[in-house]
């Protein structure tokens, strides 16, 4: 009669950890998924800057000296591959800022034709970018505090995803696009 | 885009969350979006069009004082039936550490979700014993936002992970543009809030009182805020207590009338301020602002440009600065100026421009927001095939 009590203690509490385990699972599936999105909107963020630097670039607006540095930052930032990325995102992070330095520069940008929607759309690019990079590296931090844990390694409840990384990058905006006082923004 | 907004505090009891919420939907109504605000509420309160009732709050005793809180399945039922009606693209869910409307929200939804949080946390006993269970709610969250560097702050030491700051928004042209109103005009020092309420500030401004009387005796205190004004008073000499005027509650109107009318504005807090929107109304309406030097109010202020600073709860520092300002109205047309410039970064417009951002930043590739259907057993041992919500399906990986 005992033995039957403790076999069936045992059946009950291997049943709790079952459903405790999975239900961690399925949070750390969850948390994935996460990081998946935010990834992703990282990346439509990047490319969006990108564009608007490379568009800024060829529009005939900065001198020429600026426009081939700022064409081949640009152009580097959205060709590098997984590797690469993140030093040719903080270059043209650089690149923008030292264009930007010059005094009169964002007022001569906004006074050709169409300058003024290309610095609105860039504001907005460089504002972003480290929006969602914080985004991005808050779900990198938070799921890898759970895959640390002991119960999530011992059950292997990962599976195959592979261990998030974050993204590391120079981010910083231009001063003048980043003022908030009137300036640049929209 | 279609967004949902949850007020975790009655929607009929006055509170900074709640007027931040309510701004914030009429500005985002404005822009041309669609939007639902669930809160809390009486069922004979008269609620905006686009606020929807989550029932009536419940008086609870919690972390010290009473708190109006919704909690229960006839609350979870109702708030699954908004997420699911609301079909909504982004959910916006304020305070969501605290118990009430928005854990729950968090709790029973799925999709982007960006949460505010607008106090700064304190190290509760209940939320080291709650949080693996909190966690699972929070880590559901794609973006934080902390309405000052203080706040986030705060915010990373006791919970972990990051937020964007975003501060509160204000509606600079309502005070810039307020008529002044002569008899509030003069050598007036301004104090708005609860007499009462010893965190405000108002001893502290009445401990300094005599010495600046002294010095400009035509100075008058006019003070807006409920409580007992014969309290407020008790400790000041005679001839000192003809010079304060108490107003009572005032008017948003006459808030703006008021904050265009004196001569100096005086925020004396001495705690518990997160952001300090009072100082930004105060800039936006052109006033001097002499605050004490709390993190918020020094940030809100951008150390001390934008405003003077005096010592916390040091009324002799507050008497001399104030003595100072009054009697140099070079130092105070400089103020005005340069508080008026750097209030844009707090208008509605900004504000809400940034916080559109953040809304398509988690929008971007991800489905919308859908109720939280948490498997059966049957699925979680695998007997049965999990449901897949619509529009989960094609979730980039």
């Amino acid at each position: 009669m005992t033995s039957l009590l403790w076999l069936l203690w045992v059946a009950v509490a291997l049943l709790l950890a079952a459903v405790y385990l999975s239900w961690t699972a399925g949070r750390l599936d969850r948390m994935h998924s996460r990081i998946d999105a935010a990834r992703a909107a990282l990346d439509a963020q990047l490319l969006r800057r990108a564009s608007v630097a490379q568009e800024l670039a060829t529009a005939d607006i900065l001198d020429p000296a600026a426009s081939m540095v700022l064409y081949q930052a640009a152009h580097h930032a959205r060709q590098a591959d997984e590797e690469a990325r993140e030093v040719a995102e903080s270059e043209l992070s650089q690149t923008l800022r030292a264009v930007f330095a010059e005094p009169g520069q964002l007022e001569a940008v906004r006074e050709a034709p169409g300058g003024t929607e290309v610095v609105t759309e860039l504001a907005a690019a460089v504002r972003r970018v480290p929006m969602a990079r914080r985004f991005h590296n808050d779900s990198v931090r938070s799921t890898r505090a759970l895959r640390r844990h002991r119960k999530v390694r011992l059950f292997r409840l990962a599976g195959h995803a592979p261990w998030p990384l974050a993204f590391e990058m120079d981010d910083e905006p231009p001063p003048v696009l980043a003022d908030r006082t009137g300036g640049a923004a929209p | 885009m279609r967004i949902g907004i949850v007020c975790p505090y009655s929607w009929d009891v006055p509170g900074g969350v709640q007027l931040h919420i309510r701004d914030l939907a009429e500005h985002l109504l404005r822009e041309g979006h669609e939007v639902s605000v669930l809160a809390p509420a009486d069922d004979d309160t008269p609620l905006p069009p686009y606020a929807v009732s989550a029932g009536r709050a419940v008086a609870v005793p919690y972390n010290g004082s009473v708190a109006r809180l919704n909690f229960g399945f006839l609350t979870a039922a109702r708030v699954r039936r908004w997420v699911h009606d609301g079909d909504f693209d982004v959910l916006h869910i304020h305070e969501p550490a605290t118990p009430s409307l928005s854990v729950l929200t968090c709790w029973l939804a799925q999709g982007p979700m960006v949460a505010t949080f607008h106090t700064s946390i304190p190290r509760s006993r209940w939320l080291v014993a709650l949080y693996p269970m909190l966690q699972s709610a929070l880590e559901k969250i794609s973006a934080r936002i902390a309405v000052s560097e203080y706040a986030r702050r705060t915010f990373v030491e006791h919970l972990g992970g990051d937020a964007v700051v975003i501060p509160n928004g204000v509606d600079v042209g309502f005070f810039a543009d307020a008529e002044p109103r002569p008899e509030w005009q003069g050598g007036t020092i301004g104090f708005l809030g609860r007499i009462d309420e010893p965190r405000k500030g108002l001893p502290v401004l009445m401990k300094a009182l005599p010495r600046i009387v002294a010095a400009h005796p035509d100075t008058r205190l006019l003070v807006a805020g409920r409580g007992d004004e014969e309290e407020a008073v008790a400790g000041l000499p005679e001839d000192v207590r003809d010079r304060v005027e108490f107003l009572g509650m005032v008017s948003d109107e006459d808030k703006a009338r008021l904050l265009r009318s004196v001569d100096l504005y005086v925020a004396p807090n001495t705690g518990g301020e997160s952001f300090g929107i009072i100082l930004v109304e105060a800039l936006s309406a052109g006033a001097p602002v002499l605050a004490s030097d709390l993190d918020a109010f020094a940030q809100v202020l951008d150390g001390g440009e934008a405003g003077q600073l005096f010592a916390n709860e040091d009324p002799d520092a507050l008497a001399t600065a104030a003595i100072k300002l009054l009697g140099d109205p070079e130092r105070r047309a400089e103020l005005r100026e340069r508080g008026r410039r750097h209030v844009r970064r707090f208008d509605w417009s900004t504000v809400g421009a940034d916080i559109l951002s953040v809304y398509e930043t988690v929008t971007d590739g991800a489905a919308s927001v859908a109720p939280d259907e948490r498997p059966g057993w049957r699925a979680r041992l695998g007997l049965a095939a999990r449901d897949v919500p619509a529009g989960k399906e094609d979730r980039p990986s």
